[in-house]
């Protein structure tokens, strides 16, 4: 069992106040620095006490079902040029996704805090899902903001929180996505900051948000490092992973920052292509800016104003994106890539078929990217890739995309 | 450095009373329909207008000022017109201030903009999602382009924050009455007194500020009572549906209250 573990040499970022090189800090209301202080301070305790984690691995391993496996896929690897992929199965922990490792452990700091009530934004809902579960597991009060949009594609999941007892509030501001539903979340918060923890769902927002959640996630890279060096004895050629606000991709990055025979390659939302406007490639189409707390790449006009976004993907449907992978794009460690809708509709399709595992739209996206990625490695190269969910969640969307209930 | 704003409340110091300070976004509902109703509060008996600038994704206001925003997005509204809002109010001997959401600021070049907005004729910023903390660039900027730095202060700042905001700002410390969003409230909440008095012993001579959900002259007074300045925003969204007369007959009934002693309570 890996659990949260202490991180060493790639923590030279970020500094005391959250800045991973120019990016992150805290763009915030002076209103919510006390909390996101107190909340600095209840995590680094926690992370150095023995109680606490063994609390939260006990958690992970016997509610979560933790560690995941990595899982070989020869008949999907026929399609990438030779290269051999292994995929990092998330989407078997329960609730269905990655998100569960980080909710697990701010569920626990919002215990240690004393709040009673959890509030929590949602995309693919696999995060407010995740949010409920944690909240009914510890017997706390939980809201779910959730764009109507999402609400709408995603409404098997909103299904699934009501049934947990959460209530889920779907916003009708904006794009009515992931950004307003982060947004609607950040004005409860400032309202009622003494009572309510903010469980942020991916590595965005202020310090100390983007740390912690990668710690909490780093479980993910820290066990496939070692599953693959037991399984192959060597270190994979690459790693890949969907980006959306990049919890996902650098919970399995991270342990390998270290290791500079690892490509680290994130896939993000290319929509209906990155030169139509419609799309939510942030890393590879945007500039510095700051959104929801915190400086990183960007979608937005030459004015300063958020631009809406496009993806199939409800989980990638969003123009912002962690800061640590803005200061991984410009130092080079990592590489970001756009994949539209329909290469990842097709991977999610050729995975289904191929393999009998049905992945989350998000998830798809990391596997067409390393369908490409795996041709340009060549015949004999090992890619890891980090499977993030499952995806009972899209089957309304795969339904209307390959006209599925159709008689043909 | 001496404030830009020194000199207002100098004179409302003198007058024995509290300065008023209306926002309306610029571009709401159009560009010069914006330029005629901040003009219309300053003739109704506002000290000074915070221009607004319109943003995509304003975190710290309620449904009024957000749906504001969006309508002067939705018909256009650039930054540059913001300045020329600016520019106008000047140019007809209004004080104006912007109030922005950092990210524009920071697109448009922190120093750019503090200098066309001191072209323009403004005396300052207020910036509600920017703590001196992140804001070494815009501290330089200010200085160099002598304009106020307006932070906000939080019931729930610490006195160490008191302090460090404090030494930071100039012009005024604008104080958030209560924790939430922006939006007309019905009870001045009993919390803002509290915080101005905290706020007063870490910033000696600073004048102070009081906003987030002042709507009528009763409560302009009792904000009057214990503070420099009150900030009304929401209302005059609000009043501005029903235009420039709405806009300055809510100006007059606010002037009227800060120029009152608080009634006392019962
Ligand atoms: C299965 C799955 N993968 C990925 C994501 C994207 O988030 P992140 O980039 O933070 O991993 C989501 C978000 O909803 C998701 O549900």
């Amino acid at each position: 069992m890996v659990g949260i573990q202490p991180v060493e040499s790639s923590t030279a970022v970020p500094d005391a106040r959250g800045h991973f090189g120019r990016y992150g800090g805290r763009f915030v209301p002076e209103a919510l620095i006390k909390a996101l202080d107190q909340l600095t301070e209840v995590y680094t305790e926690a992370r150095s006490d023995p109680e606490f984690t063994a609390r939260l691995n006990g958690l992970l391993a016997d509610y979560t079902g933790r560690p995941s496996p990595i899982t070989e896929v020869p008949r999907l690897s026929e399609h990438a040029g030779g290269a051999l992929i292994v995929l990092k199965r998330e989407d078997l922990n329960h609730t269905g996704s990655h998100k569960i490792n980080n909710v697990l452990g701010q569920a626990l700091l919002t215990q240690r805090m004393g709040k009673p009530r959890v509030i929590a934004e949602t995309g693919a809902g696999q995060h407010g899902v995740a949010t409920a579960t944690a909240c009914a597991l510890l017997g706390l009060q939980c809201v779910v903001y959730m764009g109507e949009v999402d609400t709408e594609r995603q409404a098997l999941n909103v299904a699934r929180m009501r049934l947990l007892g959460a209530e889920v509030i779907p916003v009708k501001t904006g794009s009515r996505t992931l950004k307003d539903a982060i947004n609607e979340a950040l004005r409860d918060w400032v309202t009622n900051v003494d009572t309510t923890h903010y469980l942020l769902g991916t590595v965005a927002g202020p310090h100390p948000f983007p740390v912690m959640v990668r710690d909490f996630h780093r479980v993910i890279g820290l066990e496939a490092r070692a599953q693959m060096l037991a399984r192959y004895g060597r270190l994979p050629d690459a790693v890949a992973a969907c980006v959306g606000g990049g919890s996902n991709a650098i919970g399995i990055f991270h342990p390998f920052i270290d290791d500079p025979s690892v490509r680290l390659v994130g896939f993000e939302a290319a929509g209906d292509g990155v030169d139509t406007g419609r799309h939510a490639a942030t890393l590879f189409a945007g500039e510095p800016g700051m959104l929801h707390g915190a400086l990183s790449y960007l979608l937005q006009d030459s004015d300063g104003q958020t631009i809406e976004t496009h993806s199939i993907s409800a989980g990638l449907d969003y123009p912002g994106v962690g800061p640590e992978h803005s200061w991984l794009k410009d130092t080079g460690r990592a590489e970001y890539r756009p994949i539209t809708d329909a290469q990842a509709m097709d991977a999610f399709q050729l995975l289904s078929r191929t393999e009998g595992i049905i992945p989350a739209i998000e998830s798809a996206h990391a596997v067409a990217g390393a369908l490409t990625l795996g041709a340009e490695l060549g015949p004999g190269a090992l890619l890891l890739v980090n499977l993030s969910g499952r995806g009972d969640k899209d089957v309304d969307t795969a339904v209307k995309w390959f006209d599925l209930l159709e008689d043909k | 450095m001496t404030a830009r704003l020194g000199p207002l409340f100098e004179a409302c110091g003198a007058q024995h009373r509290a300065a008023l300070i209306g926002y309306l976004p610029a571009g709401y509902p159009t560009v010069d329909g914006s330029r005629a109703l901040l003009q219309a509060m300053l003739d109704g008996g506002c000290d000074l207008v915070e221009v607004g600038v319109p943003y995509s994704d304003p975190v710290l206001d309620g449904p009024t000022i957000q749906a504001a925003a969006e309508a002067a997005l939705r018909g256009g509204v650039r930054l540059r017109d913001v300045l020329s809002v600016v520019e106008s109010i000047a140019a007809a001997g209004g004080r104006a201030v912007v109030m922005t959401y950092w990210n524009p600021v920071h697109r448009y070049g922190v120093d750019a903009f503090a200098r066309d907005l001191a072209a323009a004729g403004g005396l300052g910023v207020i910036t509600p999602d920017l703590i001196p903390d992140e804001a070494q660039d815009w501290l330089i900027a200010a200085q160099k382009h002598d304009l106020d730095r307006i932070f906000l202060v939080a019931p729930s700042s610490t006195d160490q924050r008191l302090a460090s905001t404090a030494a930071a700002t100039c012009g005024f410390l604008y104080a958030s009455s209560l924790m939430g969003v922006t939006g007309a409230r019905d009870v001045v909440s009993s919390t803002a007194a509290e915080l101005v008095g905290r706020a007063r012993e870490y910033a000696p001579g600073l004048p102070i500020g009081v906003g987030l959900g002042v709507r009528n002259s009763a409560q302009a007074a009792e904000v009057a009572s214990f503070a420099d300045a009150v900030i009304v925003g929401s209302a005059f969204v609000t009043a501005a549906g029903a235009g420039t007369s709405g806009v300055r007959a809510l100006a007059a009934d606010l002037a009227t209250g800060v120029r009152r002693p608080a009634p006392q309570p019962a």
